[in-house]
C-alpha cells in the first residue's frame, strides 16, 4: 500500500467515525482534549474504528498503544508514523 | 469443561471458607448488628461506610485511590471523604433540599461523583445514577420519572446532554456542576458545585434515616414501556456488607478495584457502598477501558481483589497473554466478573493471564447484591453463574395454572430463576408502578425475569432472558426505549429492536424500521438515523446497526414481532407465526 499522507489519514480516520457516529462534528472538537469522549466512541465502537482504520489505511494499532490515541491528532500522528513500520 | 479445584488451604483462608455450613448457621440479624446503626434505631449507608470507621479511629486510612485519565493519583482517607461528603450534606440543606428528595448524578468517575452520593445519602436523600453514556433522552426520562430535585453533573455534559432537555424537567430545583471545560461562564442556571463545598462545614449530623427509608433508585429496562426504577432502602447496606465479604472474599485489608461505572447498579453496590463499608480501599479509575492500561493499574496499585465484568475479559482475551503475563500481579488474590454468563474460556483464561480463575456471579438491579456466585473456596465449574449466597434461597420454578409457581426439585431442568423474597437489599418498588411490581412476585417468590437451570449438586447456569430485553456490555437495554426514539424520525414508520449476538458485548442492539410513504431507503438515510438515535439516546442504549426493510413483521394486532425479526437475522426457524399478519 502507498504511504497515505497526512490528510489522507485524516479523511480516513473521519469517514470510519462517521460509519459508526455518522453526527459526529469534527469541527466542535476540542484538539487538546480527549476526542472519545467528546465523540462519545464507546470501547465497542472504538474496537471496530480500528478494525475499519486498518482495513483503509492499512495500519494496525497493538492494545499496548491505545494510550496514544487520547487525542485526535496524536491518533493522527501515531497513524501516519505507524505506517512506515 | 473441567471443574477448576479449590485446595485445602485456600479454603481456609477464604471469608466463606465452608459453605455448607455458614449457609445454615447463617442469620441476616447476625450481619445487621455488626454494624453500627443510628439512634432510635436508624440506619444510613453513608455513615456505615464512612463515619463509622472515623468514629472506631480509622479515618487516616485510605478509603479511594483516584486515578486520573491523564496520570494524576490521588489519595482520599476515610476522615476526607466523610468531611467532603458532609459538605456536600450541607449544601443540600442551605439549598433547601429536602430528606427524601431526589439527588441525580451523572458524571464520569470523578471524585466529585463519589462526595455527591455519599453526601446525599448521608442528607436522607435518594440518590439516583444517571451513565455519563446516557444521551438527552434516557436522562430525560429518567429524571423525570425520578422527579429530581438535584442534579450534579459536569458543565460539558450539562451542555451536551442536559441543556437541550432541561426545559421539560420542571422538577428540577437546582444543579450542581463541576466545571470540566475551558468555557468562561457556567452554563445558564447551574450553580458550581467547588464554591458551595468550600463554604459548607465539614461537619454533618447523619439525617437518622430509618432502615425503610428509600436510599437509591436504580434504572432498569423492561420490554415494553418506560424504563422501571427500582428503589432500595437503607437496609440495602447490610446485603452489601455480606455479600461483599462472601461473594468477593473483601476485607479491610483489601485493595479492591471494581471496574464498574456508579452508572449502574454494580458500581453503585460494589464500586463504593460494600468496599466502604468493609473498611477497604478502593481504587477508582476515570479512564475508559484500555487493556494495557487496566494491567499497569493491577500491578501497581497492588489490586487484590477485582471484580471486572465480561466484555472487558473478552477485549483482553483478544491480545491473548502476552500482555497480562508482561506484569507481576503479586497481590491479586481473587478475581470476580458480573453482567452476563462468563464463557468458560473466560473462566480458564484468568488462570492462564494471573494465575487465578475468574468467579462469575449473577444479580440484578432489583436484587440490590450478589445474589448466585462463585466463591473463592468452592469449586468452579466454568460456565456456572455458581450457588446463591448465605441467606438467599435461589429456585427454578415451574408456571402453574392458575398463576401460581413451584420449586422444580429435580436437577437440569430450564425454567425461570426465582428467589425467596424478603432478602435486605430486595428492591422495595417500582417507582410509580405498583402493578409492574407486584407482578414480580408470586407467593414467596420473586421472579426475575432470566431463564436458569440448577444441576445435581446446586449450581446454577443461565440459560436466557424470558423476555426481549438486550443485554450489552452487561447492560439491560428496553427495546422500547430505542423503538421510541427511533419513531421520532419523521421518515421512521416502524420500528423493531433486538439484541443481536456479539462474541465481545454479548449483544448489539440492531434496529429494523420500515420508512412511511414518501421516503426512500438509502445508505444516506440509514446514516442519517443511526446519528439520529446516537444523539439522542447516547452510546450506551442507540443502535449499532440499522436496517431498513419494506416492512416489519407484527401481529393481527398491530404489535412488531421482535422475535420474529431476530430469528431471521439469525437464521433461525421462525417458530410459532399463527399470529403473524399476512402481508396485503
Amino acid at each position: 500500500m502507498a504511504r497515505l499522507s497526512r490528510d489522507e489519514i485524516r479523511s480516513i480516520v473521519i469517514d470510519c467515525v462517521s460509519e459508526i457516529a455518522p453526527e459526529a462534528d469534527f469541527d466542535a472538537l476540542k484538539p487538546e482534549r480527549p476526542w472519545r469522549e467528546q465523540l462519545e466512541i464507546d470501547s465497542f465502537d472504538f474496537q471496530n474504528l480500528l478494525a475499519a482504520i486498518e482495513t483503509r489505511a492499512g495500519v494496525t494499532v497493538p492494545e499496548m498503544d491505545y494510550a496514544k490515541l487520547a487525542l485526535f491528532d496524536e491518533m493522527l500522528d501515531y497513524l501516519e508514523a505507524r505506517q512506515a513500520a | 469443561m473441567e471443574i477448576i479445584r479449590k485446595s485445602a488451604p485456600a479454603s481456609r483462608a477464604a471469608v466463606l471458607g465452608d459453605y455448607d455450613a455458614i449457609r445454615v448457621s447463617f442469620d441476616w440479624r447476625g450481619v445487621r448488628s455488626s454494624l453500627d446503626g443510628l439512634p432510635g434505631d436508624g440506619l444510613n449507608i453513608a455513615h456505615e461506610a464512612l463515619d463509622r470507621h472515623v468514629a472506631a479511629g480509622h479515618g487516616d486510612r485510605v478509603a479511594m485511590r483516584w486515578l486520573g485519565r491523564s496520570g494524576e493519583r490521588r489519595l482520599i482517607s476515610y476522615a476526607a471523604l466523610s468531611a467532603a461528603s458532609a459538605r456536600f450534606a450541607n449544601t443540600l440543606s442551605a439549598l433547601g433540599v429536602a430528606r427524601g428528595d431526589t439527588v441525580f448524578v451523572l458524571a464520569g468517575r470523578i471524585p466529585e461523583l463519589y462526595v455527591a452520593i455519599l453526601g446525599a445519602l448521608k442528607h436522607g436523600c435518594v440518590v439516583s445514577p444517571l451513565f455519563s453514556a446516557f444521551g438527552p433522552e434516557p436522562i430525560a426520562t429518567r429524571i423525570g420519572i425520578g422527579q429530581g430535585r438535584v442534579l450534579v453533573t459536569t458543565t460539558s455534559l450539562y451542555r451536551r446532554k442536559v441543556a437541550p432537555v432541561r426545559d421539560g424537567l420542571d422538577c428540577l430545583s437546582h444543579v450542581l456542576v463541576v466545571r470540566d471545560d475551558d468555557e468562561p461562564e457556567l452554563p445558564a442556571g447551574t450553580l458550581e458545585l467547588g464554591p458551595l463545598l468550600d463554604a459548607a462545614s465539614p461537619e454533618y449530623a447523619i439525617a437518622a434515616t430509618a432502615p425503610e427509608d428509600p436510599a437509591l433508585l436504580h434504572f432498569t429496562s423492561g420490554t415494553t414501556g418506560k424504563p422501571k426504577g427500582a428503589l432500595h432502602v437503607h437496609e440495602a447496606v447490610v446485603a452489601h456488607l455480606a455479600t461483599g465479604r462472601f461473594a468477593l472474599d473483601l476485607d479491610a485489608a483489601d485493595v479492591f478495584w471494581c471496574t464498574a461505572d456508579p452508572g449502574w447498579v454494580t458500581g453503585m453496590s460494589y464500586g463504593i457502598i460494600a468496599p466502604l463499608v468493609i473498611g477497604a480501599t478502593l481504587v477508582v479509575d476515570e479512564a475508559e477501558f484500555d487493556a494495557e492500561r487496566w494491567y499497569r493499574i493491577l500491578e501497581d496499585e497492588g489490586v487484590s481483589v477485582w471484580y471486572t465484568a465480561p466484555t472487558a475479559i473478552r477485549m483482553m482475551m483478544r491480545g491473548g497473554t502476552t500482555g497480562a503475563r508482561a506484569h507481576r500481579f503479586d497481590n491479586l488474590r481473587f478475581i470476580a466478573s458480573v453482567g452476563e454468563p462468563l464463557n468458560p474460556q473466560a473462566v480458564t483464561w484468568g488462570v492462564e493471564a494471573f494465575g487465578l480463575p475468574i468467579h462469575d456471579n449473577w444479580w440484578q438491579s432489583e436484587t440490590g447484591g450478589i445474589m448466585i456466585a462463585n466463591y473463592a473456596a468452592m469449586d468452579i465449574r466454568p460456565g456456572s453463574m455458581g450457588k446463591p449466597l448465605p441467606g438467599i434461597d435461589a429456585a427454578i420454578v415451574r408456571h402453574l395454572p392458575g398463576g401460581g409457581v413451584e420449586p422444580v426439585t429435580e436437577p437440569d431442568v430450564e425454567g425461570e430463576l426465582a428467589l425467596r423474597k424478603g432478602w435486605p437489599s430486595m428492591f422495595r418498588a417500582y417507582l410509580h408502578e405498583d402493578e409492574r411490581y407486584a407482578k414480580c412476585f408470586v407467593g414467596d417468590w420473586y421472579l426475575t425475569g432470566d431463564l436458569a437451570r440448577r444441576d445435581a449438586d446446586g449450581y446454577f447456569w443461565f440459560v436466557g432472558r424470558a423476555d426481549d430485553v438486550i443485554k450489552s456490555a452487561g447492560h439491560l437495554i428496553g427495546p422500547f426505549e430505542v423503538e421510541s426514539a427511533l419513531m421520532e424520525h419523521p421518515a421512521v414508520a416502524e420500528a423493531g429492536v433486538i439484541g443481536k449476538p456479539d462474541p465481545t458485548v454479548g449483544e448489539v442492539v440492531k434496529a429494523f424500521v420500515a420508512l412511511k410513504p414518501g421516503f426512500e431507503a438509502s445508505e444516506a438515510l440509514r446514516r442519517e438515523l443511526l446519528g439520529f438515535a446516537r444523539k439522542r439516546l447516547g452510546p450506551a442504549v442507540a443502535p449499532k446497526e440499522i436496517d431498513i426493510q419494506a416492512s416489519l413483521p407484527k401481529t393481527r394486532s398491530g404489535k412488531i414481532m421482535r422475535r420474529l425479526l431476530k430469528a431471521r437475522e439469525l437464521g433461525l426457524p421462525e417458530g410459532d407465526t399463527s399470529t403473524l399478519e399476512q402481508s396485503s
